[in-house]
This record gives structure tokens, sequence and C-alpha cells, in this order.
């Protein structure tokens, strides 16, 4: 119980008497601003459990995710210890869907850390140094904003073939340009705050500046996009699952699922419902974390 | 004798993380047909007490008081239909800079012809010449020019003239001006000002006029409140800020360069923890 | 030897049809140890020739010598922003939100390959007046008036001989205001600076300047000494105005 209070004493301490305090103490604080919104923690929370889930499938499994029993096909839940029923092929939805999971989990970190730090990249450099470069790496931008983006991934996929790593490419590559957008706008805004002149003043150099200066002021801003955008992303993987071009079967991913489940969805709904509920939660899951991120990351109302 | 503002014990105050903030800490005053000054530095409170007059604090902030009246009528528990009567028709406000305060995407003419049309049942054209009127009194030349202008297009000066123009059209009793020319330059500053003067004498209607500066609300009010953290620590006679003896006030007046008589060093205000703990002072009348 | 020399100074704002001329054909020199001020309402180019001094705007033309240095363009060399820099106007503005004093003001030192940061840090703290207690925070933590003391610990960390101050107390309240202008003098004095400030307030102006140019529509209307203008021994019709209206808003 002390050890608890002066923890807490120690992180929100006026005066911090370290970096690490200051940091920690900067941390805490958000984290209480985040913890105030219901919504957002509810958002959280599910992504925690759907995470924790993906890491412990093996063990809440309750049959092998690929082992056919063509006996026991398209069981409705409940039904002979099925939880959530079987599939057309006798497999157990509830099995696939915790191995699931793990693939949509695989691909938000890979679409998360390619798309939005190419954008970060893209766009920073446009708006800091302006001129030339910023029309030739805008430009760039437009023609792949041109494109609908589900359209532009299946001319990936189709190009470098179909399969997981080559979906989330596939998205990284269509999702770059909203990205690119929002930091060069805010880097615009940025570049002529007196902070950055007072850090010119002192010689740094444009990498330096862009780096350390600007990267942390967009970073926020870009975060919440892509916690909003997930929704989208875990959408178009789907999609592409759906189509064929994505998760190849016997992968229990959730689009692939779905679309092997749309021949029975008349006579047997769970088939295809179940796996689109997931796909419905992790979505809102990521939305409601988005809204929240807002609230504590937006510079605007930080700090006061 | 009646009073057109009459208020006792005012408070706002802002729920935080750690427990209530109070911005006004139970300030009482009036205000009859004279022009009343509140000063005090950032975080006093002053702006709060301006906008709770109009209920124009945003929740979850809230205003409390035991008594807020305007001619004897309440202002704390009137509906907000009430309300918005009152505002702009019986009580103004002009806010610092004009570029926030007037809307950009439309013109002078447009803003304050519907201004003037959404208290006052007249017609479009007898708007219009009221606001020449009024535009030609806040003494702008050529009036018919400024009124087919755009915000961005006129100076700061003439924006915060045609501010004054616009909230006086509706012939309000009582004006409220927070910091109404610290957005301007020094020489635009004194012409607004003696504008402002002009027309609330004339028109015989009350003044609160907010701001920072000390001197220049002793040159343009009768009576002068200083507010300290959330309090009022002291009221005088404008002409009589000469004997005011609250430490703040003297700290105040005694820390601005002044050109005329240069000093090696200024005084530094020595904040005392008592001044907040003290009682407000009464600026009733 | 003086620490600046402008021969000539004329800006240009926007190209084609939208060229303006915010600074008309302006000359001026500050001894060593001086503090210039230049004086002017919004508008009046006051501002736009310390940004050029510090190489943060774009397209002028003229000579330009600061502390024997002729300057070009926007380019700086590392030599001068060890020997000239500046504090801005709104100190909620021009620290950055996410980092602390402390990252600040270690950034700055490093720049110029300055060691001892620990050691500095805390004495340059206790020299604006703030003590080493605020070394960890985060500028929303601090009044304005400490995080204008913290822009001026920042602006002395290379050890400068220049300061250009760009209205440093507009936006403080009076109180505060006398607190930095008291700094300043102080520092000054300690350290041997030379000042250029800009203000709009010829009072601030006259408690730290010795002598003032005052502006109009980008062009010096006047330089004079203080003691000139206190006397309101002017030539001018413009300084008088300007001065009148001052003098008249405190009486």
């Amino acid at each position: 119980m002390s050890a608890e209070t002066s923890l807490k004493e120690w992180l929100l301490a006026e005066e911090p008497q370290s970096r690490r305090q200051a940091r920690w103490g900067a941390w805490y604080q958000s984290w209480l601003t985040f913890r105030s919104n219901t919504l957002a923690m509810a958002g959280l929370i599910i992504l925690v459990l759907i995470i924790l889930a993906a890491i412990f499938a093996p063990l809440l499994a309750t049959d092998d995710p690929f082992a056919q029993d063509l006996g026991q096909r398209l069981l409705a839940p409940g039904v002979d210890g099925h939880l959530l029923g079987t599939d057309s092929l006798g497999r157990d939805i509830y099995s696939r869907l915790l191995y699931g999971a793990r693939i949509s989990i695989y691909i938000v970190l890979l679409v998360a850390m390619v798309a939005p730090l190419l954008g970060l990249v893209i766009g920073t450099i446009a708006g800091y140094m302006g001129g030339w470069t910023d029309e030739v790496l805008m430009r760039l931008t437009d023609i792949f904003l041109a494109f609908p983006r589900l359209i532009l991934a299946l001319a990936f996929v189709a190009a470098l073939g179909a399969g997981i790593e080559n979906a989330v490419l596939a998205i990284s590559l269509t999702a770059w340009p909203p990205y690119a957008r929002i930091a060069r706008a805010e880097t615009l805004t940025i570049r002529s705050a007196d902070f950055i002149h007072a850090i010119r003043l002192q010689g740094a150099g444009p990498i330096r500046i862009i780096t350390r200066h600007i990267w942390p002021l967009c970073i926020s801003s870009l975060m919440i996009r892509v916690t909003l955008d997930m929704a989208g992303i875990i959408l178009t993987a789907a999609g592409l699952g759906f189509l064929g071009l994505g998760a190849q079967p016997p992968s229990p991913e959730w689009g692939a699922m779905i679309s092997e489940g749309r021949k029975y969805i008349l006579d047997y709904w769970w088939v295809a419902t179940i796996p689109g509920l997931a796909i419905f939660a992790i979505s809102l899951a990521f939305n409601l974390l988005g809204d929240g991120l807002r609230d504590v990351l937006d510079p605007k109302e930080g700090g006061a | 004798m009646t009073h057109l503002i009459d208020v006792e014990n005012l408070r706002v105050t802002f729920p935080t993380r750690s427990g209530t903030f109070e911005a006004v800490r139970g300030i009482s005053f009036t205000l009859g047909k004279e022009r009343l000054g509140i000063v005090g530095e950032s975080g006093s409170g002053k702006s709060m007490t301006g906008r709770a007059l109009l209920r124009l604090i945003r929740p979850p902030g809230q205003i409390t008081a035991d008594r807020m009246e305007m001619h004897g009528q309440d202002l704390l528990n009137a509906s907000e239909k009430r309300m918005r009567q009152v505002r702009g028709r019986q009580m103004s406000m002009i806010m610092q800079d004009p570029k926030f305060s007037l809307n950009p995407v439309m013109t002078v003419g447009q803003q304050m012809i519907e201004a003037l049309r959404t208290h006052e049942k007249v017609s479009k054209s007898r708007a219009g010449e009221r606001a020449l009127e009024m535009l030609d009194e806040v003494a702008i030349r050529n009036p018919e020019r400024v009124l087919t202008l755009y915000p961005h297009e006129v100076s700061g000066g003439m924006g915060q003239r045609i501010m004054i123009a616009m909230m006086l059209l509706p012939k309000p009793e009582i004006l409220i001006a927070d910091e109404p020319t610290s957005a301007l330059d020094v020489s635009v500053q004194l012409q607004v000002l003696d504008i402002m003067d002009k027309l609330v004498k004339e028109r015989g209607m009350g003044l609160i006029f907010i701001s920072h500066d000390l001197n220049l609300v002793a040159k343009f009010c009768d009576r002068i409140a200083v507010m300290y953290a959330g309090r009022i620590v002291e009221t005088c006679k404008a002409s009589e800020l000469g004997r005011a003896k609250h430490p703040y006030t003297l700290g105040l007046l005694n820390a601005v360069p002044d050109l005329e008589h240069p000093r090696a060093r200024l005084d530094v205000l020595k904040r005392d923890p008592a001044w907040r703990e003290a009682p407000s002072v009464s600026a009733r009348q | 030897m003086n620490a600046i020399e402008a021969r000539g100074v004329d800006v240009y704002f926007g190209s084609g049809a939208e060229l303006t001329r915010a600074v008309n054909d302006v000359s001026f020199e500050v001894a060593q140890g001086e503090s210039f001020g230049l004086v002017g309402e919004s508008g009046s180019g006051k501002s736009t020739i310390l940004r050029v001094i510090a190489g943060l705007v774009p397209g002028w033309t003229g000579e330009i010598t600061v502390a024997g240095e002729s300057l070009q363009d926007e380019k700086r060399s590392r030599a001068f922003h060890k020997k000239v820099q500046m504090v801005f106007q709104d100190p909620y503005a021009s620290l950055h939100p996410r980092q602390t004093v402390d990252r600040v003001l270690s950034e700055a030192m490093e720049l110029q390959g300055i060691t001892d940061i620990n050691r500095r840090i805390t004495r340059l703290l206790n020299d604006v007046g703030l003590g080493a207690g605020f070394r960890f925070r985060y500028p929303h933590q601090l009044s304005g008036g400490q995080r204008q003391r913290v822009a001026i610990a920042r602006a002395l960390a290379p050890e400068p001989e220049i300061l250009l101050l760009d209205e440093p107390t507009s936006a403080l309240d009076v109180s505060v205001q006398a607190e930095i202008l008291n700094l300043l003098a102080d520092l000054r004095s300690e350290l041997g600076l030379t000042y250029v400030m800009v203000s709009h307030d010829l009072g601030v102006v006259g408690h730290l300047c010795g002598r003032a140019a005052v502006m109009k529509d980008g062009e010096f209307v006047e330089v004079l000494g203080i003691d000139a203008m206190r006397r309101l021994d002017v030539t001018q019709p413009y300084t008088r105005h300007l001065l009148e209206s001052s003098i008249r808003s405190i009486r």
C-alpha cells in the first residue's frame, strides 16, 4: 500500500529529479487522462483480450484449427462441444477464430509499421523542405491517392502473387498517402513555429530538426489516424482474403473464413457471421481506442 | 437605488482531476450608469467575471451566486432562451481580438444587419441605414464602402470600431469590454477607447471595462475593482487611484516602465500568500 | 568595433504582382555592449529586421556584418550561432511542447559542442532565476514568465555575445514583465551582452535601451537617443505622435 502511494507520488512529482522520472511522469499523466475515457478503455480491453487470445491460442483452442472431420460438418454453435459450431469441412470455428486472431494481429502490426512510417518520412520531408522536393513528393502521393485502394492492392497482389505478406505489402503501399498528407500539413504549421526557429538558431540541421523536433509532434496525430484506420486495414485484408488474394486456405484468416462460409450463408448463418463478428469487434475496438488516444495525444488539448 | 447589475458572492468553478478549481471566488459588485473597471493579471478571474454575467461559461464550468441580477431580474436561473434575448439586446460584449469575433465569410454589412435583425423587427433596408449611421458614429469614414468589406480587409483598429458599432446597434444598456484594445497599437488604442467612451456617455450606458492595464482603466473609468486570484482585493474611485493602499495594486502600478521617469530597476511584485486568503472586498454601491 | 552593421537593407515578401517591400533601405550600427531598440507599430517591419539578422527570412538585399562576419541569404555559419541568439515574443510558442527544460538546454549545448552539460545546466537555471528544481519540467508545467526564463536560458546556453530580443515581454503580465526586464538588465551587465530589442512599448525600450530607431512602413523615421526621447527632442512628427500617445496612455 505505502509502496503504491509512494510510486504514485514519484510519478506525479511537481519537480522530477531525473530524466527518467520526468518521462515516466508524463506517461502516467497521459494514462490517467486515457483511463477516464470509458469507451476508449472498453476498446483497449477488447484489444487486450484479442491479443491474449492470439498469444494463448494453443491453450484456449478446443480442437486443431486445421483438423477436418467431414462427419461433423456445419454443426450449429454449441452442438457436440463445438462452442461456435463447425464449418463446411467440419473444422471447429472457435479454434479457427483464435488462430485467426494471430493472423489479424500480424497483419495489423506489419501495416502499422510500414505505412505510417513511409507516410511520415515522405510527408515531413516534403513539408519541411518545400520547393520542388515538396512538389515531386506530393504529386507522387496524389498518383497513389488517385487509385481506389482495394483495386490498387489487387493489382499489387496480382503482380506479387497471393499470400499474407504480399497482401500486407499491397495494403501498406496503398495506405501511406493519407499519412503523408497529414504529416505534411502538420509539418507546415510546426515549421513556422518559434521553437523550430529557435533550434535552427542553435545551429541544428534539417535532419535533426525533422527527426527530433517535428516527428515527435506528428507521430501523435498519425497514431490516432492509424488506430482509426486499423478497422479499414483489417477490412481490406479481410476483403483480399475474401477474394482469395490474401491468406490462402486452409489458413484461418477471418476474411477467408467469411469467404468460405458465404456459400452456406442462407442455411448455416454462423459459418460466415461469426468471423464477421470478430472483424466487427476488432474494428470497433480500434476505433474506440483511436478516439481515446485523440483526447490524450492532441497537443492542442494536452497539458491544460 | 436601482442598479443595472447587482452581483453578490459570484463564483465560477471548474472541476479538475485534483478537485475543483475556483476561477472566481465569491465577488460582489454593482453597476449603475457608470464605468466600472475590473483590473487584474492573467488568471485573476477578470474575464471569467465578464463571461459569467452573460452566462457564457461552458459546462463543466459552473456559475453560482447569492444574487446575479440585471434591473432586479434574476440572470442566474433565467432560461437559455431568455439569456439569448439579454445577450446583445440588453448586455453586449466586446472581445479582445476583432479577427476572432467577426465571421470571416460574411461582409461587415451582412453581419451588422443580421445582428440587428435578430433582436429587432426591422426591414433590411432600415437595418442597413442604422448600420451606416452607427459606423459613422464610430468615426469610420466612407461607411458605405466599409459595409461591403470582409473582416480580413479591415485593419485591427477599424475592426474593433466595427465591433463596437455592431455591439451598440441594438442599443444595449450595458457594455462589457474585455481587453478591447490590447491587440491594437498604442496610437489606435486611445482613438478606439475615446470613441467607446463617448458613445457610452452619450447613451447613458453602464460599462464594465476589463483590462490588465491599470493606467488605461483609471483613465476611462469612474470606479476600479482590482482582482487577484479570483477575489477583489481593492476597490476605489479612478480619480483616487493615487491613494490606493493594497500592495498588489501598488505593485501593478510600479511595475510599469515609464519613459519619463527612468529607474535602474523596476519594482518586482512580491506576492504575499495572505492576499489570496483575504476576504473579497465588496464593490457594491 | 561594431557588433552589428547594416547598410541599405531591403526585404521583399512574396513575388510577382504580390511583391511587397517590408523593409526599405535601412542602415544602422550597434556598438559592442550597446542596447539598441527598434520601435514602431505592428507591420512597421521592426521584427523583420531581427529575423533577417537571425537568418529566418529569405529574400533580402544589402549588407549586414555581425561581429566581423558578413551575412548572406539565410545561411549562417556555426560560429554565428555561437555568437548570436534570439528570444522570441511568445513564450507559449517558442518552447517545444513535448520537451523538458533539460532536453531543450542540453540540446542547445550539444549543438555547440559544449561538454560538462550537467553542471552548466544547473548554473544556467540559477542565472535566469529558476533553480535546479525546474530542470525536468515540461513547458505546460510552467507559467508564462517561467517559460520566458527558459527561453532566455536557451539563448544563453551557447554563451553568445549578441542577443536579439523580439518583444520579449509583450505576452506577459506587467509584474512578470518587470521581472524579465530586470533579469535582462542583470544579464547584460554580468555577461557584457549586446542587445537588439524590438518592442512596440516605448516604456520598455526606454528602460533597457540607450538608443532606438523609430520605424514606420518599413523605413527608419528617426534614430535617436533615449534621453532625447524623454525630452521630446525629436525632429519627425511621427516620432512625436508615437511618443505623445505612449505617454498619454500612462498619464
